[in-house]
């Protein structure tokens, strides 16, 4: 009896149906972000060619708005695919941004000591929800929740005690000459550009004292910052044993710790890494305006969670891709910028994102029934 | 024969007022397969979470490869070679078989001095234990949720040969099981023990047992009936002892005997 069992096991199984090529490109998690981004580009591409969208202050722009939700997709990418959320992203941007307002100007620190110590504040709040998460076995929707209301507090309470208003400005006059300012907050490869420009490849200035520079002369840091972010989430993700422990931990918690994977220590480090891509998302953002405002980030959570869940992650945790979130995030900047450009009401582009994250979490319910074989 | 591989002796476990365990003897030799049998609340998982190292037993002996044991946790049980293959799979269906085979364990190379996770080697490993084992994957990145109960039995037990068990534990492996999958997995059980690996085999269906089992234990209530060798007993014997003979002989009856 056994002996016949293994032979049949042995050949193919005639009740398996071989699975089409095409069904195998469906089960890729990026599957609803590529069909996207081609989708809003072709859109664009027709209908607003000649608003300026895709000249070079045009691609500026939107790739630098991209840019934005792709670094704090990253870090919500990660850490819905460890099986949690962090609802406290957006306060954490207004609260980091504060801080480094508050210890550079107001106290006079180094620009790069507040921003070094911001950091560390914040990737330990970061620490504390997951450990509240980790310990409490309470849904980290619920501890976040309690965040994102305690950082945005104290971010309206400490400018208003100590300098008596909601925003505080003069951060970029406190960091000129720092050293470590310019990495969130200067333009890089300008010569490309001076170069570009004198060849008449991307428009110039025609009039005034900056006749002849290209009016883009370089691309914003924060855009290196998000693809270095991508890069280095996607390595993680897929190609090291910390990525399978991060897939595991969501997929099933338990029985990752069965098999030996530190679910804690992964939950607890992709909490941090989280506060770490806000933390960067506010420094640029503070280092740009030269300014930091009670306000900031407000909305930018459920910013982040819809890039990524367009990207093809599971709110359910265990399945998803970098790659997939930074297309996410492209489609939204994209989208965002380009009905400004195309002269459409920009409250439709609320509409365009409940309407793209309804379809999107159709589509992975439905790519999860095909992995799983559920019916 | 030689000396068992592990030995539990007299093994009694209390929980609080309840007497789980009340001395109970069992040993397993290398290369054989040791049937556990017993009806529902007979011990038997109280049984296995103490050779395994989840539970202290309250009084009693685990000499394991000659030395006697204390495990402090599962992971210490784990790391001397007792794996155990619940009921319940450490799979994760969303993940590939592979990533799956070596979670927690994977298989690492270095690129300019940082490590990075082997796919190649853990995709090649993955394809050849399955092949072992009799199952023939579409490819080592299809997903654990694809596979049947009985395959996924199968990637269990042979991760766990794989990463060096001696003594394999089969906590019910065919209880949720068609009749072709259960076959699949006994046929497994046999490989793995033709592999000189011990196995310990709990089930509750005589038939199962005895398919591939050489030696047998009934525990009931706490308490072994003591084992028998493959021939020296028949199943209507088994299924009594593991009943408690009297009433099933009753029951027996009115159905027929067909149980």
């Amino acid at each position: 009896m056994a002996d016949t069992a293994q032979n049949d096991a042995a050949s193919t199984d005639e009740r398996v149906k071989e699975i089409s090529p095409l069904r195998k490109a469906l089960i890729r998690p990026e599957l609803g972000g590529i069909v996207g981004t081609v989708a809003v580009f072709t859109f664009f591409l027709l209908f607003a060619f000649d608003s300026g969208m895709f000249n070079s202050q045009g691609v500026i722009n939107w790739s630098t708005v991209s840019a934005q939700f792709m670094i704090i997709a990253v870090g919500a990418c990660l850490l819905m695919i460890a099986g949690e959320f962090d609802l406290s992203v957006g306060s954490m941007i207004g609260f980091a941004g504060m801080m480094i307002a508050i210890f550079a100007v107001t106290y006079s620190w180094p620009v790069w000591i507040a921003i070094l110590v911001t950091f560390a504040l914040c990737i330990a709040v970061g620490a504390l929800n997951g450990i509240i998460v980790v310990r409490t076995g309470l849904p980290s929707f619920i501890v976040t929740l309690a965040f994102l209301f305690i950082l945005r507090g104290f971010t309206i309470f400490l400018p208003q005690v100590i300098e008596r208003k909601t925003i505080i400005g003069g951060v970029r006059e406190a960091a000129e000459g720092d050293w470590l300012a310019p990495l969130f907050g200067s333009k890089v490869f300008q010569g490309v550009f001076t170069w570009m420009g004198e060849n008449g490849w991307i428009a110039t200035f025609t009039r005034g004292n900056r006749a002849g520079e290209p009016i883009v002369d370089g691309i914003p840091v924060l855009i290196i910052w998000a693809i270095g972010l991508v890069i280095f989430g996607h390595v993680l993700l897929t190609k090291t044993r910390f990525g399978n422990w991060i897939y595991a931990s969501g997929g099933d918690a338990d029985a990752a710790r069965n098999s030996g994977v530190p679910v804690n220590r992964v939950k607890i480090l992709m909490f941090m890494f989280t506060a770490f891509c806000a933390t960067v998302f506010a420094t640029c953002q503070v280092m740009e305006f030269g300014s930091a405002g009670a306000d900031r980030g407000l909305l930018k959570e459920f910013e982040a969670i819809i890039a990524v869940v367009i990207g093809g992650a599971l709110l359910t945790g265990g399945y998803g891709s970098v790659i997939g979130a930074a297309l996410g995030a492209l489609i939204f900047g994209v989208v965002q910028q380009g009905l400004f450009f195309a002269g459409v009401e920009s409250s439709l582009f609320r509409v365009f994102l409940g309407v793209i994250l309804l379809a999107a979490v159709i589509l992975n319910t439905y790519i999860r029934r095909i992995i799983t074989g559920e019916r | 024969m030689s000396d068992p591989i592990i030995q539990m002796k007299d093994i009694q476990k209390h929980f609080g007022r309840v007497i789980a365990l009340a001395g109970v003897s069992v040993d397993v030799h290398a290369g054989e397969c040791h049937c556990l049998l017993g009806d529902n609340g007979a011990g038997k998982s109280t049984f296995i979470k103490t050779m395994s190292g989840v539970h202290k037993p309250t009084s009693g002996e685990i000499i394991f490869e000659g030395k006697p044991m204390d495990f402090a946790d599962p992971r210490d049980a784990m790391e001397a070679g007792i794996a155990t293959v619940h009921q319940h799979l450490a799979m994760i269906p969303l993940m590939s078989v592979s990533r799956n085979f070596f979670m927690g364990n994977e298989p690492v190379k270095k690129i300019m001095g940082l490590p990075f996770f082997d796919h190649e080697k853990a995709n090649t490993t993955t394809m050849e234990a399955m092949k072992k084992m009799g199952i023939n994957l579409r490819g080592p990145d299809q997903a654990v949720g694809t596979l049947s109960g009985g395959e996924r039995q199968t990637v269990a037990i042979s991760r766990a040969v794989h990463f060096g068990a001696k003594v394999l534990i089969l906590d019910e492996p065919t209880s949720a099981l068609g009749v072709r999958q259960t076959s699949n997995v006994l046929a497994t059980i046999d490989k793995v023990r033709k592999q000189g690996v011990a196995v310990v085999f709990i089930t509750h269906n005589v038939r199962h047992a005895l398919a591939v089992g050489d030696r047998f234990t009934v525990l009931n209530r706490g308490k072994t009936l003591g084992t028998a060798g493959k021939g020296e007993i028949t199943p209507e014997e088994l299924q009594d002892m593991m009943a408690g003979g009297q009433e099933m002989a009753q029951l027996e009856g009115s159905l027929g005997g067909t149980v």
